[in-house]
Formats: structure tokens, sequence, C-alpha cells
């Protein structure tokens, strides 16, 4: 909320500079966001005479103006405005001053050839107003060379963010007060205006719905004159944000402004009937001052006459008794409204205003009687007429809330000691009431106090929170223990290893375009979000390859042509009783050119699913999987090519990754310039760490011999996985054979058609003894035959 | 001459005149090999009588050396030759590229949730997680903001168009503080932890995305006060930004489940066109900015939390991960952090070896290189 230094020393006696008061604002939690000098931006303008005006030679619409300062010899001043003229006052702008709306410094310049110094501005160009047709004509009394900013009384803004829990500082009275007790000047209590009623209000007023609206004063003024506002309130207004519209919407605006009380002005000559506060019927409409309109429900309270509703209670009026330029006679309406029930209409209906915010916090329930007397006061000294008496329906809360404070809470809460006659000066300079034994009666207009804690907060607020001293937190004995959870261990390891592996780490959003959630979503049922802040971020991730996918487009079209991008995050599914089922995930995309081409490499090598594989692997051993013991199956998903992906299992059920080249239709869908291969790690699924397996290594027991290598052929069905063939010669003696590895497929020449050869190198590992030729041919004789179980066979 | 000089004069003349190592072989054979003419020369030793051997053999025998050195110092001159010749050949042009390792990079983000992880270990703090998609009793009511609480609008929440089985409606969760009522509900008091992760506001502008990162931290003991916040606070940001001059301002704020609450400042000053923190924010040339939000945690989420209000009390905080990401290390445009730009990863991100440790500061300095 905006408002100026004047307006605030209307309330408050104070000799503190500007800063000052921004700073104690900020200290008392009245959040200073802006401040704005306007004596600042009006440096280097002042009150100038116009002494004479000549055509200019070369120019048609430009004057040649001597101008008087009052000191030193008449300026020459080129102008272009058709007001300027010999004997009047206005602004000017001399050589060095900036000129507020564009922030142009004037210059001692020519214009066309005719020498000028400085600049006869108009409220425009000083974003005083709109008016551009001329240049500012100041009265006939304003003294010539007096700074503009001084004789504008020009006031310093404050900008504050007030905080849900204040409503009472939602005015300038308010803000004073809080500064008050904060020891920056004295509180100028306003005294309530004395108005002059005149008989009994000719309009019956009721509230029929005594939760939603406890309490609805009025009255009416008649034979008011409306027309603009004073000046000193339109100033105050400007300052404030708010444009001057007419005296009596001003009226409500200042009051709302100054004292946080919102107020309604009806034209009474649209009203017809008693005016009631009730709940609105389903489906009965409004149109409401921003001219839209609105269909309400009986959830809504409303202001209403014989012929309908007039006003959204406590959030915003209706066009049709709004006040015009010609109305003579209104209805003047205080009311108090449940918070609650002002914040779930302003909800349902998505309607949000200056009053709402007010309500929906809370007003002050005292506030009835003095704020309609100077909202009566403010219009019949602006708009003239003759009021009526006020008509009262109902009553707001006037139960205070009293709260059993002990003061050796504030240090025990707030960490400051802060001497108990203290505490209680500060209590009641905020008007609360603090009995012998510690009773703290709160002011009605403290919606937010609730309990000791809140009381602790005002005392340490306005006592300064620079003096609560740091206090160390104890420590624990010793070195700090380890924190880290399994999980967080594991992404830690991960992310390293990947980055170690030359991947970079992405991170995309949680959310994805529906289509793009649906092509992996593999038949879950998706998180879609009801309210998303677009298409494009509307369903939660079944998978981490999406978003991945998008960042490669996007990387593509830039002209990217080779990328290697991982992420580790979370995939959201549904869980248990309706909550959600959100499962570590580790997804790594490779796409385009896997080596540029090389002087020393030849040609480009694009990836293929192998290096999905090896990426799959690495990263699922540097998880402490047994990799060795890992199938390679099928099925990992549509999304993928059917015949060159897979999934790496634990066991047959247990899928630990899924891996491959992509489909040519998943890349069509997210538009991705192939080829591009995936990986996606189920962290969820990984077998657990077994608690406490301690950090000493198996014992170190090198083979006293040299290992024996062996190599053999075999012939083999085309399509047998060559793992099986691998796994039986693996297993065909575990005593003797540490390892097998696959040195060479072949198919084709020499190679019957339907078959493959497949050449294994196998190591035997002798024990105590070196191997017997006879020892060795049985071994092979193993080998074979174990191979042949497979559909192998030797090849000669 | 004598015979011996003969042959010496011959060997010297012809070990002198070999070209290669074959040619010195073939004279090693001629003089030294079992047919050679020195060999014959000292196979007459043995048929002499013991007076001539005695005035013959030292003749020779310095002949036999004298061939076998000189047939030795060709043959090593030649290989020399040879090797050199060889090694002309295989010169490389060394300015060609060498093969270079891939390097991969760690997120600003992950970074930096380690770097604070780390600095809170050794404050105690333990780490705790919990769902991104909650119920609102666990990210509003439990924290005291009921349906109708007006700080519940501010919250700019996406929502779900579910409930759960006790009728909760489900959204995404708009802070961590979540957690904190998960992680007492799970361990009681007296607890000490941070849970970093995702959050979600429906807000987007250059310093708002709907997604960012925040960590919280919760203390609850006995006797735990705004005091101890303030301490933990200026300890964590000494630590995070390696510099002993941070100046923490307190300011009071407003949020519902803390009472008292406050935001807290840090004092910068602007370099340039970056803001460097560091000093105090009223000093000429320095200003404040806003770090987060914090307070002493409100009896009431205790109390919904099941803990002993009257026995234990505590702080909150929470901090924005990326805002504290973008001030260490630079960066200036928050959602760049999502767009997986490979070139912005590759330019921000972290080498694999940049583990934060306290030993050699969590920080992981501009060494100047890639990034």
């Amino acid at each position: 909320m905006k408002f100026s230094l004047e307006w605030l020393k209307y309330f408050l006696e104070t000799d503190a500079s500007t800063q000052e008061i921004a700073d104690k604002l900020n200290a008392i939690g009245l959040e200073i966001e802006g401040l704005e000098d306007p004596a600042q931006k009006l440096d280097g303008f002042c009150v100038a005479e116009v002494l004479s005006a000549a055509s200019h030679p070369d120019a048609d619409k430009l004057q040649v103006l001597s101008v008087s300062t009052g000191e030193g010899d008449p300026l020459q001043v080129v102008c272009g405005a058709p007001n300027a003229r010999a004997g009047m006052k206005g602004v000017l702008g001399l050589p060095g001053a900036v000129v507020p709306s564009n922030a142009m410094q004037l210059r001692k310049s020519a214009i066309r050839g005719v020498e000028s110094n400085g600049m006869m501005c108009s409220t425009k160009e000083l974003e005083l107003g709109d008016d551009h047709d001329g240049i500012i004509e100041l009265p006939a009394d304003a003294p010539v060379g007096t700074s503009f900013a001084e004789y504008s009384a020009a006031s310093p803004i404050f900008d504050v963010a007030i905080t849900p829990n204040r409503p009472d500082c939602m005015g300038v009275m308010g803000i004073a007060r809080d500064l008050a007790a904060a020891g920056l000047g004295t509180f100028k209590p306003f005294p309530t205006p004395d108005v002059s009623a005149n008989g009994a209000c000719p309009v019956e007023i009721r509230t029929d719905d005594p939760d939603g609206c406890p309490a609805f004063y009025g009255r009416v003024i008649r034979g008011v004159k409306n027309g603009p506002s004073p000046e000193w309130m339109q100033k105050r207004l400007i300052a404030a944000g708010q444009k001057p519209k007419s005296a009596l919407v001003d009226a409500t605006n200042y009051l709302m402004l100054a004292f946080g009380r919102p107020a309604h002005v009806y034209d009474l000559a649209k009203l017809s009937g008693a005016v009631v506060a009730r709940r609105a019927q389903d489906g009965e409409s409004v149109e409401a001052l921003n001219e839209k309109s609105y269909t309400l429900d009986s959830e809504t309270v409303v202001i209403a006459d014989d012929n309908g509703v007039h006003d959204i209670g406590g959030i915003m009026g209706g066009m049709h008794s709004a006040v015009q330029d010609d109305t003579t006679d209104v209805l003047l309406e205080i009311a108090y409204f449940d918070p609650p029930r002002i914040g779930v209409t302003g909800r349902r209906l998505g309607l949000a205003s200056d009053a709402r915010t007010r309500f929906e916090r809370g007003v002050d329930p005292e506030f009835l009687d003095d704020g309609l007397a100077i909202l009566t006061d403010l219009i019949l000294r602006t708009c003239g007429g003759e009021a009526s008496d006020v008509v009262r329906a109902g009553a707001a809360p006037s139960e205070a809330k009293v709260v059993q404070f002990d003061p050796a809470l504030t240090g025990k809460l707030g960490g400051v000691d802060v001497p108990a006659t203290e505490q209680k000066r500060i209590l009641e300079s905020l008007d609360f009431t603090v009995s012998d034994d510690w009773q703290v009666t709160c002011p009605l207009r403290r919606h937010d106090i609730e309990g000791p804690a809140d009381l602790v907060e005002e005392v340490v607020r306005i006592y300064g929170l620079d003096k609560v001293a740091s206090v160390a937190l104890p420590r624990v004995d010793g070195v700090a223990r380890p924190t880290a959870t399994a999980e967080q261990a594991l992404e830690r390891r991960l992310r390293r290893a990947a980055a170690a592996r030359g991947l970079d780490e992405a991170i995309t959003w949680s959310f994805l375009p529906t289509a793009d959630a649906e092509h992996f979503a593999d038949g879950e049922a998706l998180w879609v979000l009801e309210n998303p802040i677009s298409e494009d971020m509307k369903a939660m991730r079944p998978s981490l390859l999406p978003g991945l996918l998008a960042a490669a487009k996007r990387n593509r079209d830039r002209g990217a042509s080779s990328l290697r991008l991982f992420e580790i995050g979370r995939r959201y599914f549904r869980g248990k009783d309706g909550a959600s089922d959100e499962r570590a995930t580790m997804g790594v995309l490779l796409v385009g050119e896997k080596t540029s081409r090389g002087w020393a490499n030849g040609k480009v090598a694009m990836f293929d699913a192998f290096d999905a594989k090896a990426e799959a692997e690495a990263l699922l051993g540097e998880a402490g999987a047994p990799v060795g013991k890992l199938m390679v199956m099928g099925d990992a998903g549509s999304q993928f090519h059917p015949g060159q992906s897979g999934t790496l299992r634990l066991g047959p059920k247990n899928v630990l990754a899924r891996f491959g080249a992509l489909h040519p239709k998943t890349l069509e869908t997210f538009d991705v310039e192939g080829p591009a291969v995936a990986v996606e790690i189920f962290l969820h699924a990984l077998p657990k760490k077994k608690a406490a397996a301690g950090f000493a290594r198996a014992p170190y027991t090198p083979p006293a011999l040299q290992p024996v290598m062996r190599d053999f052929a075999f012939l083999v069905p085309a399509d047998l996985p060559a793992s099986d063939l691998l796994r039986s010669v693996k297993g065909a003696d575990k005593a003797n054979i540490v390892d097998a590895r696959i040195f060479d497929v072949f198919a084709g020449q020499g190679v019957p058609e339907g078959k493959k050869s497949v050449a294994i190198e196998v190591t035997l590992q002798p024990l105590e003894k070196s191997y017997k030729d006879a020892e060795l041919k049985a071994i092979a004789d193993a080998v074979v035959a174990a191979a042949q179980k497979q559909g192998a066979e030797l090849r000669g | 001459m004598s015979e011996i000089q003969q042959i010496a004069q011959d060997a010297q003349t012809r070990i002198a005149a070999a070209q290669d190592l074959a040619g010195v072989e073939a004279l090693r054979v001629e003089f030294l090999g079992k047919q050679g003419s020195v060999s014959a020369l000292l196979k007459t030793l043995g048929k002499m009588s013991p007076e001539e051997r005695q005035e013959k053999a030292p003749a020779i025998q310095s002949l036999r050396q004298q061939v076998a050195d000189g047939l030795a110092q060709k043959k090593a001159a030649l290989e020399e030759a040879e090797l050199d010749a060889r090694l002309a050949n295989e010169t490389l042009d060394l300015t060609l590229p060498a093969p270079s390792a891939l390097r991969g990079s760690v997120h600003p983000v992950s970074q930096v949730m380690d770097e604070v992880a780390e600095i809170f270990a050794d404050l105690g703090f333990a780490v705790a997680t919990g769902p991104e998609i909650e119920n609102d009793w666990h990210n509003f009511t439990a924290l005291n903001m009921d349906e109708s609480h007006p700080a519940r609008a501010m919250h700019d929440t996406f929502y779900f168009p579910d409930e759960d089985s006790q009728g909760r409606k489900m959204l995404l969760r708009t802070h961590t503080s979540p957690v904190q009522i998960r992680a007492m509900q799970a361990q009681g008091a007296p607890i000490r932890i941070i849970a970093p992760g995702r959050v979600y506001r429906s807000d987007s502008d250059a310093t708002h995305t709907p997604m960012f990162h925040q960590i919280e931290g919760l203390v609850v003991d006995e006797g735990t006060h705004l005091g101890h916040l303030k301490w933990t606070l200026e300890t964590f940001f000494k630590a995070f930004f390696e510099r002993e001059d941070i100046t923490l301002r307190l300011r009071p704020s407003y949020f519902p489940f803390t009472e008292p609450s406050v935001e807290f400042d840090v004092g910068y000053a602007n370099e340039g066109d970056r803001r460097v923190v560091g000093g105090h924010g009223d000093a000429d040339g320095h200003d404040w900015m806003e770090l987060g939000g914090s307070g002493v945690v409100n009896r009431r989420v205790l109390e919904s939390a099941g803990l002993d209000a009257d026995k234990y009390q505590g702080f909150a905080f929470g901090l924005g991960i990326d805002r504290l990401a973008m001030l260490k290390y630079g960066m200036n445009d928050l959602r760049a952090f999502f767009d997986g730009d490979g070139r912005w990863l590759s330019h921000y991100g972290f080498s694999h070896l940049d583990q934060p440790t306290l030993s050699a500061g969590v920080g992981a300095q501009n060494l100047g290189g890639k990034s």
C-alpha cells in the first residue's frame, strides 16, 4: 500500500527523516517495497514567469520566450506549447534537470538556430497528470524562482507491503500508530467530526444474514453536488496510486486508504424499498463496478433492495446504483462482514478488490460509527447536502480477547530480555490494556492475536529484532555424524558418476504436456493438474525421458549435434489411499553424434543401443547393483525400438533399468532428430544395502599360478542370444572357468544360412598345480558339451 | 710383418668398412668363429711348448681382444645409427589434437543442495524428505492455514482434481514445510532436520518459475528460540559464501506456521551488475536482500504434529536454493535452470570432482576452466 509522507504526518507528529521512517517501517514488520521521492525527481525545475513571447524566425509552431527565474538575466527559451504567452507563470526545467517522463537530461541547445536555455514543462512531462496539450499554468501568485518541488509540496511516497495478519495497517492511521509505538513520533488521534444530522433516515436498513453481515449502518445525504474532489484529497489519492474519480467515490476511497475502512455510496434514486444485507439466491446476478457480471449463489452475502442485488457485500458495488455526476441523494453504507464469508465469496467469484482484502482479513469492528461520521463529514464538506440520522442494523463483534501473558515468555521464545515495564509500555502503545496480573486485553481490530506467542511478536518487533543476539545451537561432542539418507547418498553417487562419464545433468519440469505424459504412461493413471499454468505444464511425469526429449529438441533446434543428458528426479504414480507414489529415477538420453569425425578416428559415429546399455550397466554398477548377475530381457516399453532395447533385471520380475534405441514414433512425437538412445534406471527397485555392511574388504588372495586362455568358436542359431551361450560356457566347469568373453561374432561367408559364429575366450585358473593335457581336454570337452545344449556346434 | 700384425690390420680395415650388422656378424665369424683366423691362431697355442706359449700367447690374446672390441664397437655404432634412422621415420605432428576425454557436469541446483547439506550436517541436521504431491492438510491446515485463511490464497497453489481417501484435497506442495509435519510425526522431538526439494507455485516471470527448489530447516527442542535461529542462519551463510563479513538482518513478518515470524535479509554490495553478498546492508554501495522466511514454530503446528507444545519449542526456516545458486555462482536467469540447454549446463555446471567437503571449503572455486 502506498502513501505520502504528508499524509502520514496527518496522523503522526514526527521530526524523523524519510529514511528513518522507512528504516523503522522495515524494522517493525511493515516492509518497504519502494520509496519514491518526487522532490528528487523535480530537482532542477522551478517556478518561472514568461516575460515575453515572440514567434520563432524559422518555425511556425515555435515561440521564443524570455523567461524570468527571479534572479540574473531572463533566459531565452524556445517553446512549442500553444498556451505559452507573456505574463503567464509556469514550470521551467533548467539545463541539467532530468525530465521525469522520459529521463532525458536538459541541455543548453539551439532549436532551429535559436538558443534555448531550458524547457517549459507540461504536466505529463513531470508525471503529474496526462495533459500534454500545453505547458503547466501556475496561479499568478506563484513565487517566481521557488523550486517547483517546494511549491507543489511534493511529498515522498512510501510503498509498504502489509502482511495478511495486519489489516489494521491497511490504512495510513494504523501505520502511524505502529510507528508511534516504535518511538518514531507521537500518534495524533483523529477527532471524530461532529456531524449535524436532520431527521430520521428515510430508508429502511436491515440485515437478514447476521452471520455473514452482523452489522449494517447507513444514512442518507440529500442534496449533494458531485464533482471533482478537493485538491488535497486528490493529491493523497494520487500518491496512493488511486485515480481520482468524483468527490463521492473519492471520499469512500479516502476513508479506506486513510483509515482502512471500506464503505459504499449508493445513488438513492436507483434504490427502492428496504436495503437489506442477505444471502443471494442461487442464480441471482449483478453487474459489478468492474463492468463484469457475476452470477451469485447462497454462499454470497449481498446488499439488495426490492429490485435486486446492488452490491456484492464487502467486495464490490454494482453498476446500477453507482453514483453519477448528477447524483443528488445518496445512501452511505458501512457494514461489518464476517471475514471467512468474504473469503469464500471472493474465491468463488474469483474477484479481488481493495475492500475484499480488508474485510477478508478483518476491519476494525469498533470503527463503524466513527467511519460513518468521517465519511459523512467528507461528503458534506465537499458536496454539500443534508445528512439524516444514522440507522443501525445489527452489531459488530464487541467481545475483546483476553490473553493471559507471562513477560518471561518474550525471553524464552524471542531470545531477548525486555524489561516487563517496557513490554507493558509497548503493548499499551498498541492499544492493548495490560492488567497488574498480565491479563492482556486486545483491541478488537487485532484479529491476528491468538495467544501469548503473538504478544511476544508484538513486543519483539517494536523493541527491535536487531536486539536479538545470536546464540549457538548446542553441538554434539566430537566430529559431526553422517546425516545423508541412503537415498540421498545413492543419488549423489550416481550424479557424480554420470558427470564423470561425460553426461550433463539437466533439471526439467515435473509437469508435462498431457500428450507427452500419455506417451510414456504405459497405462498408469496420471496425476493431471486442475489449474495448470499452461497446457505444457499439466500432467505429472510418469517417466524422466519426455522432459529430456523436450530438452533435446530445444538443443537440436539450436544446432547441437551431440547431446548427453541425464536427470535424477521423481516419477509420479498413484499410491495407497489416494496419496502419491513418487519413485526416484534416473534418466539418460544420448542423441546424435557419439564421436564427431576426426583426423584419427575418421567418420562420425552415432549413438546406438549399446551406448545406452553401457551407461545402464556402468551406472547400475555405481549404484551397487550386481551387474554380473543381471539378466538382459525384453519389454523395454512401446517407447523403445522393439528390436534394439531391453531391460536389465535382477531376477525375472525385478526390472532395475530399461535401455535402448528409442522408437521412431517416439522421436516423431517429440520432434527430435535421431538417433536417440535412452536409459531409465528405477532407483526404488535397486536392492537395499544391507545394514552395517562394514568397511573391510574381502581378503586379497591372488592365485599362485598363471591363468590359461583357451579360444572356442561355435556355430549357433542366428537368433540365439549370445548371453545364453556365454552363460552355458561359463557354467561348464565352475571350479576352473573364471571368465569367458565373446571376442567375435560373425555371419555371412563361410557360415551356413540361419547361423552365426560366436567366438569365446575362456579363462581357466589352475589352483594348486598346473593343468595336465588331459585335464585341459576334459575342461574343453565340458565347454563344448555345455554349448551344445544351446544348439551350438564347435567350428572345425 | 708377422701374421698377427697382418690379421690385426686386416681386421681393423674390414671392420671399419662394414656397412651393416650382417657385415659385422660375417666378420665375427671370419675372425672369431670356430673356423676363424683368430680362433685358428688361438688353437696353435695348445700345441706349443710352455716357453713358446709364454712368449707368443700375449700377442695372440691381445689380437683376439682387439678384434672382439672392434666388432663390439662397430656393432654398437651401427645399432645406434639404425635406431636414429628409425626414430627419424617415426616423427609425429604433435600439434594435432589428442583424443579428448568427455566432461560431464553437475547441475548448479544439485551442487548447491550438496553444499547446503554438507554445512548443515556439520551443525547436526539430518535430511528428511516428503512427497511433492501433498494433501492440503499437510501443506496448509497442519501449518495453521485453515481453508479460509487468506495466506492460502497467496500461495498460488496448483491443485489436482483428486482427493485422498480421507477426503483431503491433493495439490503440489507450495513449500517444503509439510515435511516439518511429517518429520515431527515420524520422529517426535527433539528434532533437527533439513528438507530439500522441489516446490511449486503458479507463478512465472523472470524471477519466478512454477517449479523451484527450497530447503527447509527445523529445530525443535526445549528452549530453542529466535536467538538460535539467528545464529544458525548467520553460521550457515558464513560457511556457504565462505565470508566472515556476512551481516544478517531479521525483519518481522508473517507466516501462519511461525509466531513470531521473521524474514531474513543479508547485506550485499553491487559490483558491476553483480550482487556480491557481504557487508552491512546500510553501508555505502550496499543494500539488503531477502533470502527467506523463518520464525519460532507456532504451537498449533507442534500440536498438529502431535508434540507437547508446552514442553517443546523451536524454529523453522525456508531458503530458496535456486536463488542461493544464482547469488553464489553468478547466474542471472532462473528460467535457464530448467531448460536443459547443453551449452548452459557445461558453462555453469560443476565437475564431478567438486564434491563439497568442509576441509576444502564447500564452494567450488572458479578455476577459470570450462565452468
